[in-house]
């Protein structure tokens, strides 16, 4: 059943200030969710005024400046630093985003709150369990199938076939879009969520793969794919500026199509 | 208690139910039907309140008339079922209040449809 409420042991509480230090330049404040598995205590919100001034202009940069500087304990996950990995992948002012993409300057208001993925299980801090959500991208076989011979050299695709593939091939899995999806909150355990179909698509519309109706099979499912009913979070969110929406639309139409 | 279900197995679940393209074609095929149809139910509306009862009784019975009506009074309540249903889905995730409100979904559309349908032919059918 959908929750209004988060469980009593979920509900976040009021933490620690860490007020900015003296002779700062230019502060703006950062409320960062916090929680600790082994302290068996409540989430809370730790509030740092930061100051900006002494730090790069991505909110990433703000987060290594107050785990450096400020606070060490504060826990995320981050690598490339440059909108490839998908890492640090996080909720930034109420929109699911990558942070080493996303300036501080561009969050509105002057307090920036920043928070885990929506809806999935918090490991510490910043990082969510995405265990699920790897195994959703795995479940749609995510690699080419054919059962003709390979043939001597690669596989042959025209440059049209290849275009049909731009828009899918640069996800990067950062979970944006499934944690930004209500549908996919209602409903994880069932609904495969736009980043799990976007990628069932690429394959779908690959021209070089022989298992197009078997995983329309796959896919065609009340649950599967169609609980997504186009609310479109999903492209609104996207670090990469891609469509999974437009993705899973491609699909059901290619079922119509099956049987129309 | 702790699952050792892998990851995969949890993600698979029950597999593909391999439908679902019916329901999706139905639900779109439905709101097209109701497109002309609603604009007509407003001009009947509009019709049948300037007449008499007889005058109503009279309107209604004309073969096209009666038979928008019916198809209007099925179609909508056809539709609110599966928009009902959908919601039911989306957000009941306890299997028995679920199978209950599903239930309750159908039995009521189902209900009023019929109601509604039959109505309209015993008073087109029955004559003044």
């Amino acid at each position: 059943m959908a929750e209004i409420r988060l469980p009593k042991n979920s509900r976040v509480t009021p933490g620690k200030h860490w007020p900015a230090p003296q002779g700062a330049g230019k502060v703006k404040t950062f409320k960062v969710y916090r929680y600790d598995p082994d302290s068996g205590q409540n989430p809370r919100w730790d509030t740092y005024d930061v100051d900006v001034s002494q730090c790069g202009p991505m909110v990433l940069d703000v987060l290594i400046h107050i785990k450096n500087t400020i606070d060490p304990t504060l826990t995320f996950r981050r690598s490339c630093r440059e909108g490839i990995c998908g890492s640090c992948a996080m909720n930034i002012a109420g929109r699911n985003t990558l942070a080493c993409t996303h300036g501080h300057e561009e969050c509105p208001g002057d307090k920036v709150s920043i928070s885990p993925l929506p809806h999935m299980p918090v490991v510490k801090d910043l990082i969510p369990d995405l265990t699920l959500f790897y195994a959703q991208y795995a479940s749609v076989e995510p690699w080419l199938k054919t059962e003709t011979p390979e043939p001597q050299k690669e596989w042959a695709q025209s440059p049209q076939d290849r275009e049909k593939l731009d828009g899918l091939y640069e996800c990067i899995l950062c979970a944006c879009c499934s944690t930004s999806c209500p549908s996919y909150w209602w409903n994880q355990e069932k609904y495969l969520g736009p980043a799990a179909l976007l990628h069932a698509y690429r394959w779908i519309i690959d021209s070089r793969d022989e298992a197009t109706g078997e995983r329309l099979d796959e896919l065609e499912d009340p649950f599967k794919l169609y609980r997504c009913h186009t609310i479109m979070n999903c492209a609104q969110v996207c670090p990469k500026g891609l469509n999974p929406a437009k993705a899973i639309a491609e699909v059901k139409k290619m079922l119509v199509e099956r049987v129309v | 208690m702790a699952s050792y279900r892998t990851p995969l197995s949890r993600a698979r679940g029950l597999g593909s139910a391999k439908h679902g393209v019916g329901h999706w074609i139905g639900e779109r095929v439905g709101a097209v039907a109701l497109i002309p149809l609603t604009i007509w139910a407003v001009y009947a509306v509009m019709r049948l309140a300037a007449l008499d009862y007889y005058g109503a009784v009279e309107w209604i019975s004309t073969p096209l008339n009666m038979t928008l009506m019916v198809l209007t009074l099925a179609i909508s309540f056809w539709h609110m079922h599966s928009g009902l249903r959908v919601v039911v889905e989306d957000y009941i995730h306890k299997t028995l209040t679920k199978t209950g409100l599903l239930l309750l979904n159908l039995f009521v559309c189902g209900l009023a449809g019929a109601l509604a349908v039959f109505s309209v032919l015993k008073v087109a059918l029955g004559g003044a």
